[in-house]
Parts: C-alpha cells; sequence; structure tokens
C-alpha cells in the first residue's frame, strides 16, 4: 500500500442525492453520501446488491442510468463543478479524465470490431493521439497488462480472446488516455478464481504504474483488500462507514461492516463416515458423455450418499455442468451410467418414470430464468405436489403453504405473488420450494448461491442445511466458490476439462498435499490479509524460477 | 390563404382528436378499476383516442340495424344524389343510402377482418409454438411449408385461391387466414425459440410435464405481449387486404355492404370532384390509425421501455 493522504484532492462529492424513478414516483437510491479522492488513490466501495454501489460510481462521472437522476449535492472533479457543466464538457472529461470498467468485458465490448481498433476510438476522438501513435501503445499497454501476444493481441475480435484477457484489454483500453480517475464496477465477479488472479494483479501494477486514482466497486471483501487504499461501506444507498484499508479489516466499528466480515466463518460440522456397504443414492459410474464429437467429461465416477453433500468443483468449462445434466437425463452418456439407489437409470429423461423424475429434482443458479415470470407462487410450487403427489383443492393449498413456511417466506403475503415481485434471494428460496414440493431423495444444486450476496447467499445455505437433516436428502453442489464448499460439503470432487483430479472427505481435501490443480485453485481463493496478493505472487514467482 | 385555413382546419381536428382522446381517457380511468386502471392512467392521448375509434367502430357495428336510417339493400332515390336530407352523405350508383351503406360495412367489413385475424392467429401461434418447442423435423417440416407458402406473393396467390374455391364469405375468411397464418407462425415461433432455452421450460420438462401444458402454461404466457401486438398490426393488414380483394371484385360480393366494393362502385364520382366515394377508404384510414395508435402503446409497455 502507497501512503495517499498528503496527495491533492481529486475528486470530492458533497451530500450526494440521487433518486430513481418507478411507477410515475421518484425513490432514493444515495441518500446523502460524502466522498473524497486523493490523486493516486484507490477507494474500495462495498456493499450488497442494491446497496447504490454502482449507481455512487457512475456519479462520479457526473453520469447516471436511464429513469436515475442526481437530486442534490455537489460533484467536484479537479476543480470543474460537473453538476454545473455542461453535457459537452461532462463528455469531454469521461474517456479522457475519467475511465469506466464494466463488470462483463464480454458484453462491454462490441463484437464486430477489432480489440485495438476499440482500443483507439477514445484517444483519437479526444484529439490525444494520432491513430498509428493510438496503436503502438496500445500494444505497450497490453504488454504491461501481461497479455499473451501484446503485438498481436489487439488485431483479434473480442469473441476471439478468453474473458479473463478480455477484462485486462477493457483495463488497458480505459488507460488509454491516461485518465486520473478510473471506475472499475465488479471487474472480476464473472471470472473464475484462477483468472481473477491475474487480472487483479494487472489492475493493481496498472494502477500504480500511472498513478491514477480508482474506484473499485466490489460485493467481495477479500478482493476490495488487496486493491483498496482505503474502503467505504455502503447500505440501501446511506454511508456505513469508511477507514483505511487496514483500520477497517482490524477493527470494524459498526455492527453491520462486522456481520460482513463474519459470514465466512460459517462451517458444516464434520459428519461421520458413511458405513461401507451402503447404496449410495447416486452413483455415477465410469460416465463419458459430450456434444458432438467432443467428450466432455472423459469416465467420471462419483457416489453420493443419503444425509451427504458432496460438492463438485472447478472453474468454468471443466464439465460441472455437464455432470449435472447427465444425471438429469439431458444429456444420455455416451459410455457409463447412473444408479439411483443402486438400479440403473434410463439414461434419457423422457424413457424415465414419473416417479423417477419425483425423485432427483434441480436448482438453478439463476432463479429469474429458473422461475416462470408469469405464474404465481401459488401454481410454481404447487404443480410438483399436484402432478406427483396427486394432490387438489384444499390439501394442496395446505402443502403450498407449509412448503412456504419452510422457506421461511410468510403464505398469507407471498401465496399469490409474481416472481418479479420478489428479491434475489426470496426467488432462489422459492427454487428450493420447488423442488421440495416433488418430495425428492436427492437434489442438485447448480452454483445456487453465486448470483446472491454473500448475506443473503449465507441464509440459503443454512436453510439448505436444516432441509437437509430434517428430510434426509442427499445433494450435489455445483460451485466454483471454495469458501461455499467448506461452509457444506461433506465430500468435494475436483474437476478439470472434464476429468475428476481428486475427491475425497473435505477435511482431506484441505489439507495437503494436493493434486497441483487443486493447490492452485485452493491458493487462489483471495484471503482478507491486504498482503495476500503480493504473497502469493512472489511464491509463486520463486516457484517458477 | 387557402392553405393557412385548411392547415388550421387540420389542427383543430387534431386538437378535436386530441380533446376526444382525453376525455375518454378520463372516463375509462373513473370506470375501470385495479391493473386496468393503472395501465389506462400511462396510455398516452394517442392509445386513449385509439381506443375511443375501435369502440365507437364497435358500437356502431353492433348496432348498425338501429343507426341506420334505411336498409342495407334497400334503393330509396335517385343515383348520386348529393348531400341533403334524408340522405346525409347521399346516393350510391344504384340509388342506395350512402350513410346507411357506410354504417353496414362497418359490421361487414370489420366483423370479417376480425374473424380472419382470429383464425390466423390460432392456426398461426399453435403451429409456431409447436414447431419451436418440439423442434427436430416437426420443426423443419413447418417451417418448409411456410417457406413455400411465403414465397408466392400474397395478394396474387389469394386472387388465385379466391378463382379457384369461389368467392363466399367463408372461403375469402379461410384463404386470407391461410396466408396470414404463415406470418403469426414464424413470429410465434420465433419467439417461443428465446423461451423453449430458458431454465423453467427445462424445469417444467424433466418434471414430466405433457407438450400441451408445456405451451399453453409455460411458454405461451410469456409469449402473449409480442403476439397481442401483431395482431393489431395483423389485423389492419388483413383489413387492407379484404378491401383491396373487394375492390378487385373478388372479395365481398353485392349488395353486400363493404368498405372496398364501395369504394370501387362509386369511383366514377371521383372525376366530378366528389369526395363522397372517399368516406369508405377514409372509414378504412382512421380504423388502421387507431388499431396502430393502440399496438404502439401496447409494445411500449411489452417492452418495458421508459419514455
Amino acid at each position: 500500500m502507497k501512503d495517499t493522504t498528503n496527495k491533492p484532492v481529486l475528486l470530492t462529492m458533497r451530500n450526494i442525492e440521487i433518486e430513481g424513478r418507478s411507477d410515475e414516483t421518484w425513490s432514493p437510491i444515495i441518500k446523502g453520501v460524502d466522498l473524497t479522492l486523493n490523486k493516486g488513490e484507490v477507494l474500495g466501495l462495498i456493499g450488497e446488491s442494491g446497496a447504490g454501489k454502482s449507481t455512487l460510481g457512475l456519479a462520479a462521472m457526473g453520469f447516471t442510468r436511464d429513469g436515475c437522476r442526481i437530486s442534490g449535492g455537489t460533484i467536484d472533479f479537479d476543480g470543474i463543478d460537473l453538476m454545473k457543466a455542461s453535457e459537452a464538457t461532462r463528455r469531454g472529461l469521461r474517456g479522457k479524465r475519467i475511465a469506466y470498467v464494466a463488470q462483463s468485458a464480454a458484453a462491454s465490448f462490441n463484437p464486430a470490431h477489432k480489440l485495438i481498433d476499440q482500443y483507439s476510438e477514445a484517444p483519437v476522438q479526444h484529439g490525444v493521439m494520432g491513430r498509428a501513435e493510438a496503436e503502438s501503445d496500445a500494444v505497450e499497454l497490453y504488454r504491461r497488462m501481461q497479455l499473451p501476444n501484446p503485438d498481436e493481441i489487439g488485431f483479434r475480435y473480442p469473441h476471439q480472446v478468453s474473458g479473463g484477457q478480455l477484462q485486462r484489454a477493457m483495463t488497458a483500453m480505459a488507460m488509454a488516455c491516461r485518465p486520473d480517475l478510473i471506475i472499475f464496477d465488479e471487474p472480476t465477479t464473472a471470472l473464475d478464481v484462477t483468472t481473477q488472479i491475474e487480472v487483479l494483479a494487472a489492475i493493481r501494477d496498472i494502477v500504480a504504474q500511472f498513478d491514477t486514482a480508482a474506484i473499485y466497486i466490489t460485493h467481495d471483501l477479500a478482493v476490495v483488500a488487496q486493491m483498496a487504499d482505503k474502503i467505504k461501506v455502503l447500505l440501501r444507498g446511506d454511508e456505513v462507514e469508511e477507514a483505511d484499508t487496514r483500520t477497517m479489516l482490524a477493527s470494524p466499528k459498526q455492527d453491520y461492516t462486522k456481520t460482513l466480515w463474519a459470514v465466512r466463518s460459517h462451517a458444516r460440522a464434520t459428519q461421520p463416515p458413511v458405513e461401507k456397504g451402503t447404496v449410495p443414492v447416486v452413483s455415477v459410474k465410469a460416465v463419458t458423455a459430450g456434444y458432438g464429437p467432443i467428450d466432455i467429461l472423459k469416465n467420471i465416477n462419483f457416489d453420493i450418499h443419503k444425509r451427504r453433500t458432496v460438492a463438485v468443483v472447478g472453474e468454468s468449462g471443466s464439465g460441472k455442468s455437464t455432470a449435472a445434466r447427465v444425471i438429469t437425463g439431458l444429456l444420455p452418456p455416451r459410455q457409463g451410467q447412473v444408479l439411483f439407489d443402486g438400479k440403473p437409470l434410463p439414461p434419457d429423461y423422457r424413457q424415465r418414470s414419473r416417479d423417477q423424475l419425483r425423485q432427483a429434482q434441480m436448482i438453478y443458479q439463476m432463479a429469474d430464468t429458473a422461475l416462470n415470470p408469469k405464474l404465481r407462487l401459488r401454481e410454481l410450487i404447487g404443480r410438483p405436489a399436484q402432478m406427483y403427489l396427486g394432490l387438489q383443492g384444499k390439501a394442496l393449498t395446505d402443502r403450498i403453504r407449509d412448503l412456504l413456511n419452510l422457506i421461511e417466506l410468510d403464505p398469507d403475503k407471498f401465496i399469490d405473488r409474481l416472481p418479479s415481485e420478489l428479491s434475489g434471494g426470496q426467488k432462489q428460496r422459492v427454487g428450493i420450494a420447488r423442488a421440495l414440493a416433488a418430495e425428492p431423495k436427492f437434489i442438485i444444486c447448480d452454483e445456487v448461491t453465486s448470483a446472491l450476496d454473500q448475506l443473503v447467499a449465507e441464509g440459503i445455505l443454512k436453510l439448505l442445511d436444516r432441509l437437509q437433516t430434517e428430510f434426509d436428502l442427499a445433494y450435489m453442489f455445483i460451485t466454483h466458490d471454495l469458501a461455499t464448499v467448506r461452509a457444506i460439503a461433506d465430500e468435494v470432487v475436483v474437476m478439470q476439462n472434464g476429468r475428476v483430479v481428486e475427491q475425497g472427505p473435505k477435511d482431506e481435501m484441505f489439507q495437503p498435499p494436493h493434486d497441483p490443480y487443486t493447490e492452485l485453485l485452493l491458493s487462489s481463493v483471495p484471503e482478507m490479509d491486504p498482503d495476500w496478493l503480493t504473497k502469493l505472487l512472489k511464491e509463486r514467482a520463486e516457484k517458477a524460477s | 390563404m387557402t392553405i393557412l385555413i385548411k392547415l388550421l382546419w387540420i389542427a383543430v381536428a387534431i386538437a378535436v382528436a386530441l380533446a376526444a382522446g382525453w376525455l375518454f381517457r378520463t372516463a375509462a380511468i373513473a370506470v375501470s378499476r385495479g391493473g386496468l386502471r393503472k395501465a389506462l392512467r400511462t396510455a398516452p392521448l394517442t392509445a386513449a383516442f385509439g381506443m375511443l375509434v375501435i369502440l365507437l367502430y364497435i358500437l356502431v357495428a353492433i348496432f348498425a340495424p338501429v343507426i341506420a336510417p334505411f336498409a342495407e339493400r334497400e334503393v330509396v332515390g335517385g343515383q348520386f344524389l348529393p348531400w341533403e336530407a334524408p340522405y346525409i352523405l347521399g346516393t350510391d350508383n344504384l340509388g342506395r343510402d350512402m350513410f346507411t351503406r357506410l354504417i353496414y360495412g362497418a359490421r361487414n367489413t370489420v366483423g370479417i377482418a376480425f374473424m380472419t385475424t382470429a383464425l390466423a392467429f390460432a392456426i398461426g401461434s399453435i403451429l409456431g409454438l409447436l414447431a419451436a418447442t418440439v423442434g427436430g423435423w416437426m420443426d423443419q417440416f413447418l417451417s418448409r411449408v411456410v417457406d413455400i407458402l411465403m414465397a408466392i406473393p400474397s395478394l396474387i396467390f389469394s386472387l388465385l385461391l379466391l378463382t379457384i374455391f369461389g368467392t363466399s364469405v367463408v372461403t375469402l375468411i379461410l384463404v386470407i387466414a391461410t396466408i396470414d397464418s404463415t406470418r403469426v407462425f414464424r413470429l410465434a415461433r420465433s419467439v417461443a425459440q428465446d423461451i423453449v432455452v430458458m431454465d423453467y421450460i427445462e424445469a417444467a420438462k424433466l418434471r414430466g410435464e405433457g407438450l400441451w401444458r408445456l405451451i399453453t402454461r409455460e411458454i405461451l404466457p410469456n409469449a402473449m405481449a409480442p403476439l397481442v401486438a401483431e395482431f393489431g398490426l395483423r389485423f389492419c393488414f388483413v383489413f387492407l387486404m379484404i378491401s383491396a380483394l373487394s375492390f378487385l371484385g373478388v372479395g365481398v360480393q353485392p349488395p353486400t355492404a363493404d368498405w372496398g366494393s364501395m369504394v370501387r362502385e362509386n369511383a366514377a364520382l371521383i372525376t366530378f370532384g366528389d369526395v363522397t366515394p372517399l368516406l369508405p377508404a377514409g372509414a378504412i384510414a382512421l380504423l388502421t390509425v387507431a388499431v396502430n395508435f393502440v399496438v404502439d402503446w401496447m409494445l411500449h409497455r411489452a417492452s418495458g421501455l421508459k419514455e
């Protein structure tokens, strides 16, 4: 960390109020927040979704999303009053002196143009550099961002480059005019842990090299601990507290901040080992499967027992979700089979009996797309109970009410709501209720918490934990987040490129010695220690040399 | 000077139309409740005017015998009489009352157009959803049949079919509905293709839901908004198509009153600078514009765009 307290002030936001429009009325999103940023300083903005992090970050550019307005306060950027400045002045600043890096680089790049063309756009537009100069500068920055083949990579199209590289190219693009301030809006949230490390290191280096100030928006505390000089915590549009990173991590003052810090401590108690000879609920035997000519899964074996949770871990593309599709019958395997209670399941779900379908249920990652937006909870949850168990009329309504109680939603209030009238966590709970309504023995949870904030995710994990003991369920838990594994799993299966590289009880998995890939995965999970990234990079450099 | 006066009249007409729309909206908000009331509040004046016009057409169509001063096919006086009482809009080429024929024309033309559009949607959307949901050979087969039908220009194709099968109202409805259902099929299929890849459809399939329930409960409610908007547009096209066919002589047959054939029958008057033959055309134009105002508003709501 560098000392930036004595540097001149770059950005001052005083008593900012921002309102959003919904149903004809304006409701507050940011309720009077102050923000000061010195030159070369990195501020971490954290809070759960809906806390107003991104809105505040965008306001630092004098910009609001459609349907929002800045209703009060002053924004002073290096002597320019952004509230009073004309739109032309503000447009002149954006891209040149203030830049923005969005969460999803894949969605933010224009897929029809080469990376280097998009890089050159801002400098040429603002008259900072000529076209040829911008291109040679791009190569220089790509090199500094440690992109492979910096001389050539700019001439590729966005889809020809991996997600982590794209995010780095985007950061380089933001750097093109050497801005005074960059706003990073969750730049690594969509990336795997192993890729995240590279992007974090690259961003941190380049910001330090050019002495750029930055606002780093994220919901991941461990990430912000690596990146920021000081941290500001937001809750529902209000500031909770602000302090420099070390003070904040060591001794948070406010209760809300303390609960954020405490989240990561939940861990499931170790279960006694499964008795020899018990028949597993689900058994995947020598399964090879894939789409077209390519095998995505190669000779996979694992068992899932009653009342046990098996976590399947790996980065995207490792075949975790494909394994789930084989078990549910969406993708019949090329070789091998899936046993349920010791009996083989038909490979295609269309050949399975209604009872076989009932026994294995699934909870999806995105509750938004997993619940039909036009159906009310009564039908969403009631349908499986009606279909499989033949419940009708009052018995059905009673069952729906029981299920809503189980997932801790008040039946009187929620039974006739549409999914759009629920929060993210509530939607995921409804997804759980729908799975439970079938009275299954086995549930596949596909990244169920990755779209949720930590506090909400914690609630979901605890709920799943409770339901497991109550109904003797077996879980298959697909995740890329090792904190979740620690919280819920009994056994871990680590996958890479469609193979199982390591499997065993959780406690063994977190103890060395590891398979090299498991080692890489484990060591890549950010820790709260602000020196963690520096240490890790040093260790890896030493190992390599 | 005359141009200025004409412009003034146009301005007055627009002002009156908007005022009528405003009055209608206020009245509609007062009598409605719940979700409808909330929706009406956000309706722009153009949409309110459109709804008012559509409502008037429907009322006229239903109560035609009550409003019309004469019978539909009654010869009441000389040919091409001027606009004088009791013939408010004069008489046509056979001496029938023009005003009466206009009112009955609403019943026939609008009624036939509505039935045709409804039939086109029933056929097109069911097959379109089926093609998207089942996929594979079913999709291939239906889509290729539709491609073949769409490859033939629709006006010429309908002229051909009507010449083969004769020109009764039933064949007219069937022929135009079949031709138009191909367009609905394409829309329904492409909308449903986006929906069938959603997780909730996968969840329903894994639950073991049958095809019928999958289409009616899971896919159709989510495809409704674009289909309803398309219904409005398609209605206008069908309407114009029937009028065009009537004008060409293969649509609604005389002596039934129909706006398209009314223009043709009285076309001779245009040479004398008389606007009477253009009145049915104006009635068609007004309804088309009104329907489009309402459809625009619905599309706007369905796409969730803010103003």
